[in-house]
């Protein structure tokens, strides 16, 4: 089932053209990766979903129905959440109240208290320190704060901006086994990556983003083995 | 520390302020500088903690504290002043024949209704500021940190401007101000004298807001002090938080205005020009920028030390026959900005930081003291240079 479909989406930053129309689908229950170098326009795409950006043309389509443009919150409250990069935690927050602030719009009491539970029970470390101010946390703990937070909004969709940005490499490996986690349990991941190496293996498709447009297209595994994406994007694999 | 041993612990510290100031309305005579400055500080720290709660927990830098402090002043003074003496009190240009009904109709309600004005008068001070601040808001609030500031300076002297103007003369009287305020209001037919009231008023003032900043709101509002982003990204509403936020700032601010102009019995627009403004941020940094219990205490410090404990720098001191320099009126403020300047340069982030009061604090107090200042005693730490 299509869950989010994205047809010839364009952003405009300050008369810069950030994104010249790209279509992707998600669908439901997938991990879907975007991946590109710096200034492809991933985040940007991201941003645009969640309402955070001006869409200056095309359209986005969520459950069949468009999606209500600039408006964070309804986008939040039709179950898509953002983690976003850079992790973004509040740093003068302690952990559990940055968890109660991923449930803001949400005023089921019992059902916030349960999520809490289940964000522990997938990042155990969270509990040791839900008392602590999150700017204290270690970059990876702030990044599990970050998937928690947007966990907690109960999302049909989440869209990671980045989750390996600045983590050492064990810690990396960590954070996809979770994601895999979470997408097993039910929730529908759209994954950006400059990591397209851990993305791509755990991705059920992908899309590669070139300068504001979408280059190539495949299940995870097919562009894993494409010779161009090796050569870009996959560095590492060509050692193998 | 148990649940219970703290609860023992608050109840007792009420009982005992409590007691304090029954004890203070006996000896009102005796102990007027005392209750003069209680008073004052009480007053402030409303206004202090309603900054804090824009300040400091939504990230708002505002700085329009005066004008909407003279908005409650000017409101609540026009409703209580009695209706007799305003004749005298608009002698310039006479009364607005609108206000002067208005009053005669309230005058001629029963005692037990009219018991009830002054805390009526004080609310609608605090509603008028609180709908000025809420259409206000909504083109000042989409500026940021320093032009937010402005603005909002801006719109306090504005305020001022039009309530000292000749225009307005028959309502605020211009710049003769008004006088013959009463003084705070007896409540509960006289359970609750008039001393009591300044400090029960701040109590409930000081709760609310302590509610509204531990609720699902108040959360949300220091998202948005922490990273507007990610706090939208979250979907908090910034816009509609932001305004809750100075709205509700504006009312307790003005609600602390009419109080003051009770305190001071009669009211001028130089009264609430910026001066005061600076006075509030002055206690709201001293106290911690984040922290309410900081800012009452700060409110509390920074008033007695400025009113009256620094009083002694102000008269001739002589030592035999020698008289010391300096010492002369005035002297006082140069000592008060010396020891600001110490308390900003040792306690960058305020007496209290973002903590707030609690029974294990100040049970660890004297732990940090060893640690802090007699560092030295006891073994030599480890792997020390000399070794």
């Amino acid at each position: 089932m299509n869950l989010l479909s994205v047809k010839n989406l364009k952003v405009n930053y300050g008369g810069i053209e950030a994104l010249k129309g790209i279509s992707f689908d998600v669908n439901d229950g997938e991990i879907v990766t975007l991946i590109g170098a710096n200034g492809a326009g991933k985040s940007t795409t991201l941003r645009a979903i969640s309402g955070l950006a001006p869409i200056s043309g095309g359209s986005i389509v969520y459950k069949g129905a468009p999606l209500p443009k600039t408006d964070p919150q309804k986008v939040v409250h039709n179950g898509i959440t953002l983690a976003p990069e850079g992790r973004r935690v509040f740093p003068n927050l302690t952990t559990l109240e940055n968890l109660k602030v991923g449930a803001y719009l949400r005023k089921d009491e019992e059902g916030i208290k349960k999520d809490i539970q289940y964000v522990y029970s997938l990042f155990p470390r969270l509990e040791e320190r839900h008392w602590q101010m999150a700017g204290t946390l270690s970059g990876g703990e702030q990044q599990m704060l970050a998937v928690g937070r947007a966990l907690m909004a109960k999302p049909k969709l989440i869209m990671m901006d980045e989750p390996s940005l600045g983590l050492a490499p064990l810690v990396v490996k960590d954070i996809f086994a979770i994601i895999k986690q979470i997408n097993s349990e039910g929730v529908t991941v759209l994954l950006i990556e400059q990591n397209a190496n851990a993305a791509l293996k755990i991705a059920h498709r992908g899309y590669v983003l070139e300068t504001g447009r979408i280059t190539l297209t495949g299940t995870g595994m097919e562009l894993f083995t494409n010779e161009l994406v090796k050569q870009a994007y996959l560095g590492a694999a060509k050692k193998e | 520390m148990k649940k219970q041993t703290k609860r023992i612990l608050n109840i007792c510290i009420i009982a005992l302020a409590i007691v304090f100031l029954y004890w203070l309305n006996a000896n009102t005579s005796k102990q007027g500088m005392l209750v003069a400055i209680l008073q004052k500080s009480a007053i402030l720290a409303i206004a202090a903690v309603s900054m804090n709660l824009l300040n400091g927990f939504t990230g708002l830098f505002s700085l329009g504290q005066a004008g909407f402090m003279s908005i409650g002043a000017y409101v609540t003074s026009i409703l209580v002043i009695p209706a007799e003496n305003l004749n005298g009190i608009y002698y310039m240009t006479g009364v607005n024949q609108g206000l002067l009904n208005f009053r005669m109709a309230m005058a001629n309600c029963p005692p037990w209704v009219q018991s009830f004005f002054p805390f009526l008068a004080i609310l609608a001070g605090g509603l008028a500021a609180a709908l000025f601040a809420a259409l206000i808001g909504m083109p000042v609030l989409r500026l940021k940190s320093d032009y937010l500031a402005i603005a909002t300076l801006g719109f306090s002297e504005i305020i001022r401007a039009v309530f000292s103007s000749p225009q307005m003369d028959s309502i605020t009287n211009g710049s003769y101000g008004l006088k013959s305020v009463p003084n705070f209001p007896e409540m509960a037919g006289g359970l609750i004298p008039s001393l009591v009231t300044p400090f029960l008023i701040a109590a409930i003032c000081i709760l609310l807001m302590v509610l509204l900043i531990n609720s699902s709101y108040g959360r949300a509002f220091k998202s948005i002090r922490e990273d507007e982003i990610a706090a939208e990204a979250m979907g908090v509403n910034l816009l509609k938080h932001k305004e809750l936020a100075f709205t509700a700032s504006s009312f307790f601010t003005a609600v602390a205005g009419g109080l003051l102009a009770m305190y001071m019995r009669s009211i001028e627009a130089k009264t609430f020009s910026i001066a005061l403004t600076y006075d509030i941020l002055l206690i709201v940094v001293i106290g911690g920028i984040g922290s309410v219990s900081g800012s009452i205490l700060s409110a509390f410090l920074v008033t007695a030390g400025k009113e009256w404990w620094l009083r002694f720098f102000d008269t001739p001191l002589y030592i035999g026959t020698w008289q010391a320099p300096l010492f002369r009126t005035g002297f006082r403020m140069v000592i008060f900005s010396i020891l600001l300047m110490v308390v900003v340069l040792f306690y960058r982030r305020g007496l209290m930081g973002t903590n707030e009061f609690s029974w294990q604090g100040i049970m660890r107090f004297p732990q940090w003291f060893r640690r802090k200042f007699l560092k030295r005693k006891g073994a030599p730490p480890k792997g020390g240079d000399d070794t």
